[in-house]
């Protein structure tokens, strides 16, 4: 295509919705703002699939959209390649589930609206990292998403999430200062900021000692924002106090859009990978693995526990990623996707849960399979995928990932994602068991199921959950080869992109 | 103009507020519409508007008009500014491409020139101004409610 | 050289500040002069000796001026710096509303 106008709108939309939200939720009826919004999240999904269809039906492997007609290296450029349409269709599709729950979560709340207005802010700031091609506006897109993230888990002002949120919001202020050295320092040595052209100029300069300091930097400041052990203090108090569809965002969707995409896309496409970048990822893969899962056996807060299971399975991520190999890296995007859906809808049934009884302590509740089916057999089928049981999407992704450590030799990190496993099965049980299963209290005889909204996004993603293994099949396979190839082909993500932009 | 003595702060600094901050206004919107020509531009000349407003109502307390524009006021004309900012954007598609200058570029160094560059200052100007001016409503009305406790 | 080690200086003073101090607006003012420092790392990076400032004004030549990108970048940095202390403000009021106090060793209910 000779101009792709349609990589704008993913941008476009989400401020378009934000700000006119903003301006006329308080005149109009709660019906108009409700379905105002779920247009936009559908026409931002509709685009993601149509930039997947057209990616696969066109020549070259990358697109390129000059913003304001500028050519780079003098303008901002949006890239659209196998890795950014995967994303965009991860983001967009958990946010559109999560939008039609928050239809009828959030009545629970002050000011739909003012939700609304961040919730897409945070949308765009999201879509706009993926798709952008330049390194400062990279990081203003991070900044747009990490603001709109602090003030929403402060959103319903009680004195526990505006504590969590102020830790949040300084240990998140701090790795961005990081990363805003780490692009000062890589500005100062190739005099670009464009992603492709620093990438070229980047691999005809002598490896001195700028490239590792940077690139120490930006772990640093990256591994915050997704997450990994060092660096995970705020996740445990973040996202258990936000409200459960902002819990499901952050969780879903947050840490894995500006922590491991960014991570590797600088990594993978502009620094250049050796051998000791990536066995220092799989280091801190597999310690954030083993050392959440055994600080989560002992939680009885349920978003506490669900919240520190986050930080384990981007630990699998980091180890899928880590490894370097094409089957690695595929089992490690794989596990992003499935991580996306089955977390948020882990969530979102502590949401539900939460809406119906008000509680979110363990040892209160017992026996809700009988009043509340839905929440009850999604949450069953969630938490199989995520330990691990055939047939679920779960079970594939850590199968592929097990299977490329011991194929490269690193039996050790193999027996550790293995015991990972099998102790997050093991706190999933504890979740049935005392949720569940059992005799219902007394005074939860008159609670009812949630509302229809609630019910129907927690289905759609449990569909989801059923059939994600059939994402492997040699038909659909090439929407996660062509994510894969980018990482794969390294530096020579800058040529393409460069070819692109001239046409 | 009555000073009343019980609010605000003493009597000099009322008077020089009432001399310079119509000056302090229109100096900020100098630095908006020169944008192209000098350093400022959108955000330098917002904070300068807001901060004129702010010092009204440091000076004179209670008393300033400008205290009684309530935050649902402030709020809409800020999404306004974002709005027209992102529809100054949009314009660029009638020219071919996202953000693109469309309008005439006259000769340089005059003011009338360098396309939509002015009408994006403006919008930002409207947008940062409007927006540090409810931040500043915003702190003052939590403090309000806690002294009247 | 050494005004990039005054810098890094100014950065170990402000991480000090957020680390150690207990009170939480202090900590919200150490974290102000990290992101000065920053800024001014950044501007100080496209400086050239006896550059002038990159304004084109009539008569003037072109040549000899410092770099105008780091101070477009600056301008957008200091911004959204503007914005995360102003929402940190916020919410240490009300973080006062609720526990009463601003001391951080004593705004622990969130364990474990």
């Amino acid at each position: 295509m000779k101009n792709p106008i349609f990589i704008t709108y993913f941008v476009i939309i989400p401020l378009f919705a934000a700000f006119s939200i903003a301006l006329i939720g308080k005149y109009v009826r709660r019906l108009y703002v409700d379905i105002a919004s779920s247009v936009f999240c559908f026409l931002l999904l509709f685009f993601s699939f149509y930039s997947v269809a057209v990616l696969r039906n066109s020549a070259n492997p990358a697109m390129v959209y000059n913003v304001g007609g500028w050519i780079p290296p003098f303008g901002i450029c949006m890239v659209l390649d196998g890795l950014s349409s995967f994303m965009l269709v991860t983001v967009n599709l958990v946010a559109f589930f999560i939008c039609i729950y928050s239809l009828s979560y959030m009545e629970k709340y002050t000011d739909k609206p003012k939700f609304f207005t961040l919730f897409f802010l945070m949308l765009a700031g999201m879509n706009g990292l993926i798709v952008t091609g330049d390194l400062f506006n990279l990081f203003v897109f991070l900044e747009i998403a990490s603001i709109a993230s602090y003030a929403l888990v402060a959103f319903g002002t009680e004195a526990e999430e505006l504590e969590a949120s102020f830790k949040y919001a300084i240990m998140g202020s701090v790795a961005s200062s990081f990363i805003f050295i780490g692009i000062a320092f890589l500005y100062g040595f190739t005099s670009t900021l464009n992603m492709a052209d620093m990438a070229r100029i980047l691999s005809t300069k002598a490896n001195i000692w700028v490239m590792p300091f940077v690139a120490v930097l930006f772990l640093m400041g990256f591994g915050l924002k997704a997450a990994l052990v060092p660096f995970h203090a705020w996740l445990p108090d973040a996202h258990p106090s936000a409200p459960a569809s902002i819990s499901a965002m952050l969780s879903g969707v947050l840490i894995k859009t500006l922590g491991v995409y960014a991570m590797i896309r600088i990594f993978f496409n502009i620094l250049g990978i050796t051998d000791i970048y990536l066995s220092a990822l799989m280091f801190l893969g597999g310690l954030s693995l083993i050392t959440a899962v055994i600080l989560a056996l002992s939680q009885w807060d349920l978003k506490r526990l669900l919240a520190y299971h986050s930080i384990s399975q981007i630990g699998y991520i980091f180890l899928g990623i880590g490894l370097g190999t094409p089957l690695g890296i595929l089992g490690g995007l794989f596990h992003l996707f499935n991580h996306s859906v089955f977390k948020s809808l882990l969530f979102l049934n502590s949401g539900a849960i939460d809406y119906a009884i008000n509680t979110r302590d363990l040892r209160e509740m017992s026996g809700l399979k009988q009043k509340m089916p839905v929440t009850a057999n999604t949450n069953l089928i969630a938490s199989m995928s995520i330990a691990g049981i055939p047939p679920f999407n779960g079970f594939f992704s850590k199968l592929i990932i097990i299977l490329a450590c011991i194929q490269k030799g690193f039996l050790g990190y193999a027996v550790i994602a293995v015991i990972g496993s099998l102790l997050t099965l093991s706190s999933f049980m504890k979740v049935q068991k005392y949720a569940f299963l059992g005799e219902l209290k007394e005074k939860y005889r008159h609670i009812k199921e949630v509302p229809l909204a609630m019910r129907l996004s927690m289905t759609g993603l449990a569909i989801i959950c059923i059939f994600g293994g059939l994402m492997l099949l040699s038909d659909v396979k090439f929407f996660l080869d062509s994510a894969v190839n980018v990482l794969l082909e390294g530096r020579n993500y800058a040529q393409a992109v460069l070819e692109a932009a001239l046409r | 103009m009555i000073d009343n003595p019980k609010t605000g702060m003493s009597l000099i600094v009322k008077t020089i507020t009432r001399l310079t901050v119509g000056l302090i206004l229109l100096f900020g919107i100098y630095i908006v519409l020169h944008g192209h020509l000098s350093p400022g531009g959108g955000f330098a000349g917002g904070v300068i508007i807001a901060l004129s407003l702010v010092h009204l109502i440091l000076a004179f307390g209670r008393d300033a008009k400008v205290s009684k524009i309530s935050m649902n006021l402030a709020s809409n004309l800020e999404s306004l500014g974002a709005l027209m900012f992102l529809s100054v954007a949009l314009l660029g598609f009638l020219g071919g491409s996202f953000f693109l200058n469309v309008f005439k570029k006259g000769a340089p160094f005059k003011l009338f020139s360098s396309g939509t560059i002015p009408f994006s200052n403006i919008a930002i100007s409207l947008k940062v101004g409007v927006g540090l001016f409810a931040i500043f409503l915003a702190l003052i009305i939590l403090e309000g409610t806690k002294r009247k406790k | 050289m050494t005004l990039y080690f005054l810098c890094l200086i100014l950065f170990c003073i402000g991480l000090y500040g957020v680390l150690r101090k207990r009170n939480l607006v202090k900590i919200i003012v150490g974290l102000g002069i990290i992101e000065y420092s920053m800024n001014l790392f950044f501007v100080l990076l496209g400086y050239k000796m006896h550059g002038r400032a990159p304004i084109d004004a009539q008569n003037q030549d072109i040549l000899n001026m410092v770099d105008p990108i780091p101070q477009a970048l600056v301008l957008t940095s200091i911004v959204i710096g503007l914005g995360v202390t102003a929402l940190l403000i916020s919410i240490a009021i009300r973080i006062y509303d609720k526990y009463g106090t601003f001391d951080i060793t004593k705004i622990k209910r969130l364990k474990g």
